[in-house]
């Protein structure tokens, strides 16, 4: 990270925030904290406050230590905010780092029966007899540890002032209204706020909420749901994965989803979901599917793309349509499975050997996950390629506050596919000619259409099997041709210009968030920038205007070799030496603290 | 019937019709003797190559698709790979009818994973292995499928055991599992018809001897030795389902009691095998199991059916996928309702 923090945060100087800080539960992995995380966010949602909710968590089954971090913020920035305030210290391996770390005047929550010494003097320190009162609740034996965490929230909510109503709300959201579980866990809430009001009424309540007015009409979910319901909305019918981390979760919410919404009324489905033997096998099922006629997805993660190369290479060239998701991890190799990266644009835009290039959609937040989700279909059919989706683990596995999602605007368009029918008004058919000058031929369903062979081997415009040159370079020519065809139809570049920016950022994805908030941190600096969010692989005439306009380009991503950096420079050589690459990665999503601090470093040199 | 010339089929249309592009493999391939034989076993039987579909992978094998059923679909994948494209595209489509090719080298070595996963899941496909223990195109390196202690002139000698992937097959519970030799026409092509009325996968290991790269007298996948040492576990009579009525009282008598068995196909066809080793019943599992480790043992090529049981329910219909093939279905049907959107909105707020 960035050694100086060359600008000052005014919003800390305050004696007392207000809707504006951020908690941290330190627990133990697979000690059940999900629910007590998820319930403080969604009460302080309902309360009408924006919050995020991010879960650092391990590669791990049981023990090691996971944090769940919750910023409020009454601006309504939702990046990660590297400092805390409110601490429910809950894992006695990690304490004292997570003590060490809180922010001065901070509170730290803990289990009173560890009899901690304190070490610090500017923070407030609250134990909490957690086993009595768990040993109180009468929890069975199996469900202790995870009703303990009930304990923070609680306290939490006293000592933020959180509704104890929407709290309740919450549980019975989360658990489902089964009213045994809810009273369980909800005793236990109630039993550490009356805790927390009679034996610490004198500590100043600094972190306070408040409700707003911020959400009202909004709704909270994670990324991977979205794309899964955007692909169930796109019509996907065959759906093949291999279990990796951080995609599965995408998969459970498209066989949750597609139970309510694609079983027709004799209790048959429309929606196949195949558990593969590997992503090798799940690339070729839904290959196998894209050529039938079917939509057909995928959803991985790093080292599952790296399987998938070669079959992504035949789909390319026998020109497949199909839809892959990429939920992006840390790599190189197995890296780090449980956090976030921006890593395989490189990888997946080239993936397969020889001359292959791909199209590659690249959401930055919630409504783009459920629309690229449906889109992604759309885009496979009409360009007759595989279509991926690089999302990633922040993104995917986080809760979110978004604006409802919209309704497909359009039709499902399922490109240019002649029939049997057609060929009569046709006369001639060739699978690989380009009639119209797009580049992009008409294909054929078996059972449905025309006769054609389909091959990774070099083949004619009639799809007959050629080693001669002529027709090698003449195919590749037209590929080429479709992939420039893309670059219009994909999802174009949001531009937001500022009159008197200096310079500009060039970002993609998840990293939206922070930048947003780091934009605001320069201009309060007196550096307003402009903006360039590329939503989309490959890039288009849009990019190159933006890159015309200043001296200085900014490209921000949460990678460690600035791989969009590089992809700009290939393509648009002439502006090379404006290119800046601002990259970082070290698991964790980017922070607009740092965004903010790098560009203006380079600024001042 | 009547109007039925010996020349044309059900459908009114000549052999030449079942026809592919012309081969590019070497004279005498056994592989073109077994494209030969699917053309004849697809024209008997009357089918529509509209409503066929071809895949394979990788390999000498994997081309013959090109060379039949010049009007049915095709896709000749990536090696070893043809199984999970297969499982795909079954599911998208179950109203077809899938017939797989493939090698030694793409099912033996590359593609085993997949072929057992193919197998265990019951993707409805004939599953051809043409299988001549060598990798021609690269030139003659053993396959996984290869004769212990077999020797090639540049590869020296295979020093590992073969791979059985009829054993393999029925190890993973496939339903129907039989073997043959390209130089048998007559087995090769009843087999054929047998394995496409079969529900689930069928797997048929075809011997198919690679004249150019592994035709020696001492491999058990030569000519000559095919020849010398087939031991047939039966004579093979497939009759289709709408014949199987009128023919029934006729043909079982032929037939000696004791030496027949008549084994009933799902599409009411069947097949008459009449013993010619009487120690051998198809039915019998472990029967089977032991009669292949004990021909491995030995050396020895027995053909015919080897394995034969009740289908298990397909993959497709074991995950009650809708009537109208997936592919088929329109908009109205994949897309859910902009009420259904607003419904799921107002439950995540």
């Amino acid at each position: 990270m960035c050694a100086v923090e060359l600008i000052t945060d005014k919003r800390a100087e305050t004696g007392v925030l207000i809707n504006d800080f951020a908690i941290v539960a330190a627990t133990v992995n697979g000690s059940g904290s999900q629910t007590a995380n998820n319930t403080l966010v969604r009460a302080l949602f309902k309360m009408g406050i924006p919050v995020n909710g991010k879960n650092l968590f391990p590669s791990n089954i049981y023990g090691l230590p996971t944090w769940y971090t919750i910023r409020l913020s009454k601006d309504g920035y939702l990046a990660r905010r590297p400092d805390y305030h409110v601490l429910a210290a809950m894992n006695p391996k990690t304490q004292a780092e997570d003590i060490a770390n809180l922010a001065s005047g901070g509170i730290c929550i803990y289990p009173e029966e560890w009899k901690l010494k304190p070490t610090r003097s500017d923070i407030v320190y609250i134990p909490m007899p957690v086993r009595e009162m768990v040993k109180e609740s009468g929890a069975a034996p199996t469900l202790k540890e995870y009703v303990a965490n009930m304990v923070y929230v609680g306290a939490i909510a006293e000592l933020l002032g959180i509704d104890l109503h929407e709290i309740k709300s919450a549980l019975s959201y989360f658990l489902k209204g089964k009213a045994k579980a809810v009273d369980l866990n909800y005793f236990l809430v109630e039993r550490a706020a009356a805790y927390v009001r009679e034996r610490f009424a004198d500590v100043p309540r600094n972190f306070r909420v408040e409700r707003m007015d911020a959400t009202r009409g909004k709704v909270l979910i994670e990324g991977n749901s979205a794309a899964a319901l955007g692909a169930i909305f796109g019509g996907v019918s065959v759906v093949a994965w291999y279990p990796i981390t951080p995609s599965t979760s995408m998969i459970d919410a498209l066989m949750e989803y597609a139970k309510e919404l694609r079983v027709e009324p004799d209790g048959k489905t429309t929606l196949v979901v195949v558990q593969a033997e590997d992503e090798l096998a799940a690339a070729g099922i839904v290959i196998g599917a894209g050529w039938m006629g079917a939509r057909a997805l995928a959803a991985t993660s790093g080292p599952g793309i790296s399987l998938m190369a070669e079959f992504s290479g035949l789909a390319y060239f026998a020109e497949v349509p199909c839809v892959i998701w990429d939920i992006q991890r840390v790599g190189p190799s197995t890296g780090l499975p449980t956090r976030t990266s921006q890593g395989d644009v490189l990888k997946v835009y080239y993936l397969s050997h020889g001359d292959t290039r791909h199209v590659v959609l690249l959401p930055a937040n919630m409504k783009e996950c459920f629309e690229f989700g449906w889109r992604a279909h759309d885009l496979a059919d009409r360009l007759q390629t595989p279509v991926f989706v690089l999302s990633d683990l922040d993104l995917g596995m986080n809760l979110w506050i978004t604006d409802p999602f919209d309704y497909p605007d359009q039709p499902m368009d399922r490109g240019k596919v002649i029939t049997y029918e057609d060929l009569e008004k046709f006369g001639t058919w060739g699978r690989y000619k380009d009639v119209d000058g797009d580049g992009i031929a008409y294909r054929s369903l078996p059972g449905q259409g025309p006769a054609y062979f389909a091959r990774g081997t070099g083949h004619t415009e009639y799809a007959t099997y050629s080693e001669r040159p002529d027709d090698w370079a003449k195919n590749l020519d037209r590929l080429a041709r479709k992939h420039n065809t893309a670059r219009r139809l994909v999802p174009q570049p949001i531009s937001d210009i500022e009159e008197d920016a200096a310079f500009g950022i060039i970002a993609y994805g998840s990293t939206d968030a922070p930048i947003a908030e780091a934009r605001d941190l320069l201009k309060a600096a007196d550096l307003p920038t402009s903006y360039h969010r590329v939503r989309a692989l490959p890039l288009g005439e849009a990019t190159r205007e933006f890159l015309s306009l200043y001296e200085r380009v900014y490209v921000v991503e949460n990678n460690h070799i600035g791989q969009m950096a590089q992809l700009l420079k290939m393509e648009y050589p002439d502006f090379a030496n404006r290119i800046v690459s601002v990259s970082y990665c070290d698991g964790l999503p980017l922070t607009a603290r740092w965004i903010a601090d790098s560009i203006l470093e380079r600024e001042q040199r | 019937m009547t109007a039925r010339t010996a020349k044309t089929n059900a459908l009114g249309l000549e052999k030449t019709a079942y026809k592919g592009a012309e081969s590019t493999l070497c004279n005498g391939c056994g592989h073109d003797s077994i494209s030969a034989k699917i053309i004849d076993a697809c024209w008997e039987l009357g089918l529509d190559q509209r409503y066929i579909f071809k895949l394979s992978g990788i390999g000498c094998s994997s081309k013959t698709p090109a060379y039949f059923l010049g009007l049915s679909h095709s896709f000749n994948t990536v090696h070893g790979r043809m199984p999970s494209v297969a499982t795909g595209a079954t599911l998208a489509n179950h109203k077809l009818i899938c017939i797989g090719v493939s090698g030694d080298g793409d099912t033996g070595s590359i593609g085993l994973g997949q072929f057992k996963h193919l197998l265990r899941r019951n993707v409805p496909m004939v599953y051809i292995v043409e299988n001549n223990g060598v990798y021609g195109l690269t030139k003659g390196q053993f396959s996984a499928t290869a004769d212990e202690n077999q020797r090639q002139k540049y590869y020296g000698v295979n020093r590992f055991p073969p791979i059985d992937l009829c054993l393999e097959a029925i190890v993973a519970d496939c339903t129907f599992v039989a073997r043959s030799f390209s130089g048998d026409p007559k087995q090769c092509r009843e087999l054929i018809k047998a394995a496409l009325s079969h529900k689930g996968t069928a797997l048929l290991d075809i011997i198919s001897p690679c004249v150019t790269f592994n035709d020696t007298p001492e491999s058990t996948k030569s000519y000559a030795y095919g020849k010398a040492y087939n031991i047939e576990l039966q004579q093979i009579e497939y009759i289709p389902p709408d014949l199987v009525i009128q023919r029934q009282e006729i043909t079982i008598p032929d037939y000696a009691e004791g030496e027949t068995i008549t084994v009933t196909l799902h599409d009411g066809s069947q097949i008459l095998l009449k013993k010619t080793d009487n120690s051998h019943d198809p039915r019998d599992k472990q029967a089977a199991i032991r009669l292949l480790e004990r021909a491995k043992a030995e050396q020895k090529f027995i053909t015919g059916l080897i394995y034969i049981a009740e289908p298990r329910p397909t993959l497709g219909e074991l995950e009650r996928i809708t009537d109208t093939p997936l592919a088929e279905l329109p908009e109205e049907r994949l897309r859910p309702s902009r009420e259904a959107l607003a419904r799921i909105m107002a439950r995540l707020s």
